[in-house]
């Protein structure tokens, strides 16, 4: 069986702000990131479908020990957003001190934009990682 | 399917780096417990090896065929389990069906890892490895960052202030500590009994809100089990202690997980199987070694378990409930947060533990009086992978 949506194509379209999913002919659900059966109920005919990128913070946290190559990068916020179609997706916050994170973000409604993780050696390539930042 | 028994159970210390390699920790581990099975290495049909990161340690893949040969297992089949933090418990669990299926009836199932060999910037590079490598670690998310984001997860859904989560989680760690201060294998053996909230919070933050006191330690170290037939075990030992229920299950990226979060569905349906195959329920069950890779772990773990309903495990940590002595004895050995947590050996790790408990072989400050029945519970990844156990006295 083909994949509707792979890596490449997902990562590719990110990389443009464009964030893809996957709708399910027979549930509805949307899949993201892109997998060859549905999440919620395993069937194989979903489409391809641009969401919004839009959600509301369901948690986070502010790292400060970071990944062997990525010490640079701390301290730095993470966030799992529940995205206006349904699904969560882990990203980056930004448009906030990371120090001052606190649990008043949950709730607060977000919207996505990305940058690219470069990769390292273990990690074939490059991928796009989503970057929310608040709505005000 | 035939009745499986543990044997003979060993572990060498838990502690941070080591000079023994791998192959020569597990062979320390395995022959230990080979001999206190009153068997010798050319008893063994096969050997079943947790293993999460020997490739990064060491150098080293495909350690267990060099752990076979090292202790005279020659030509012995050799498995290697990568589950990442439960490793070792899908090898138990593994050897435990080879041995029930009637194929094998003496086996030996354990696990190895150095870890702490590695230091803290490539363990977390490599531990993050158990994240989904395309969606979310491009983010940055580490290991305690997971755990991180249930904490806040579980203080929203729950409606727990999070000052006082985190009063409770603290209460973990020092239960944690005090148990593993008298444990002469655990890695943090003779410290930390005098651990107070304060010093727990105030400690540096590791990811918000965890601090390094939430977080279990960076280990090196291995464990082993021999497990045999019912008609085996009876000839080698007066104290079987059989595997009467195990359960496994696997799930995907952390964030189609979001039905269940902060619960881990893996645990659920795991436990439920173990439950049912041992005909027994959450009450039954006197001693739990379970996966308290932090303190948030542990509260998560024990509801999930059906030991305490949701959101009220860190008040029974605060009554001594999950204490020994309490409605049940959550890691009497001191957890992965104060024995150690060698991710490859750490399920072998928490079977040694329940075994010596159910044979009261253990220290006697941290002896679980009268326990006939233990369970223990293992999450690999970002509970992309779930064992359980459950075993019980044979005499
Ligand atoms: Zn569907």
């Amino acid at each position: 069986m083909e994949h509707k949506l792979i890596f490449k194509d997902y990562n590719e379209a990110l990389l443009q702000n464009k964030l893809l999913g996957l709708k399910c002919r027979a549930c509805g659900t949307i899949t993201v990131p892109p997998k060859i059966a549905c999440r919620h109920c395993t069937g194989s005919e979903l489409e391809v479908v641009e969401l919004k990128g839009s959600g509301k913070i369901r948690t986070f946290t502010t790292v400060n020990v970071a990944s062997e190559g990525r010490e640079d990068e701390v301290p730095y916020t993470i966030v799992m957003v529940e995205l206006d179609e349904g699904p969560w997706l882990m990203g980056n916050l930004e448009g906030i001190d990371p120090q001052k994170a606190s649990m008043e973000l949950i709730g607060k409604y977000v919207a996505m934009g990305n940058k690219s993780y470069g990769g390292d050696k273990y990690s074939a390539g490059e991928s796009a990682r989503p970057v929310f930042q608040p709505v005000v | 399917m035939k009745k499986v028994a543990v044997v003979g159970v060993a572990q060498t210390k838990f502690s941070g780096p080591q000079e023994k390699t791998g192959v020569e920790l597990f062979a320390e581990a395995a022959t230990e417990a080979i001999e206190v099975s009153s068997l010798k290495p050319q008893d063994i049909k096969a050997l079943f090896v947790g293993n999460a990161l020997a490739d990064f340690e060491e150098g080293q893949g495909m350690i267990q065929a060099y752990a076979a040969e090292n202790i005279g297992c020659l030509y012995a089949p050799a498995n290697r389990y990568e589950g990442a933090c439960a490793s070792a418990s899908m090898a138990v669990r593994d050897a435990f069906m080879w041995v029930a299926s009637g194929y094998y009836d003496i086996v030996l199932a354990g696990g190895v890892e150095r870890a702490a060999t590695m230091g803290t910037g490539l363990a977390t590079r490599t531990f993050a490895m158990f994240s989904d490598a395309r969606y979310e670690y491009p983010s940055g998310v580490t290991f305690p960052a997971v755990f991180a984001m249930l904490t806040y997860l579980y203080a929203d859904t729950y409606k727990i202030p999070l000052q006082k989560l985190r009063e409770q989680m603290a209460r973990v760690s020092i239960q944690s500590y005090q148990h593993g201060s008298t444990n002469p294998k655990a890695q943090f053996y003779g410290k930390n009994a005098d651990m107070t909230v304060e010093k727990v919070l105030g400690s540096f933050v590791v990811c918000t809100p965890l601090t390094l006191h939430d977080c279990c330690p960076f280990s090196d170290g291995a464990a082993a089990v021999v497990l045999a037939s019912e008609e085996a075990a009876k000839k080698l030992t007066g104290k079987p202690v059989y595997i009467t229920g195990t359960g496994q299950a696997s799930c995907g990226t952390l964030s189609n997980q979001s039905d269940y979060l902060p619960r881990i569905r893996a645990r659920e349906i795991s436990s439920r199987q173990a439950y049912d195959m041992a005909g027994l329920k959450p009450s039954d069950i006197d001693i739990c070694e379970l996966h308290d890779c932090f303190s948030i772990a542990s509260l998560i773990a024990t509801e999930s378990l059906g030991f305490f309903d949701f959101g009220t495990s860190g008040e029974a940590w605060e009554r001594g409930e999950a204490d020994i002595g309490g409605k049940i004895a959550i890691n009497p050995s001191g957890g992965l947060k104060s024995k150690g947590h060698p991710i490859g050996a750490t399920g072998a790790g928490q079977v040694y533990e329940v075994v010596r408990q159910l044979r009261g072989e253990v220290e006697p400050e941290r002896q679980v009086p009268g326990a006939k029945t233990g369970m223990t519970d293992t999450l690999g990844g970002d509970g992309g992978t779930l064992v359980n156990l459950i075993l019980e006295r044979g005499w």
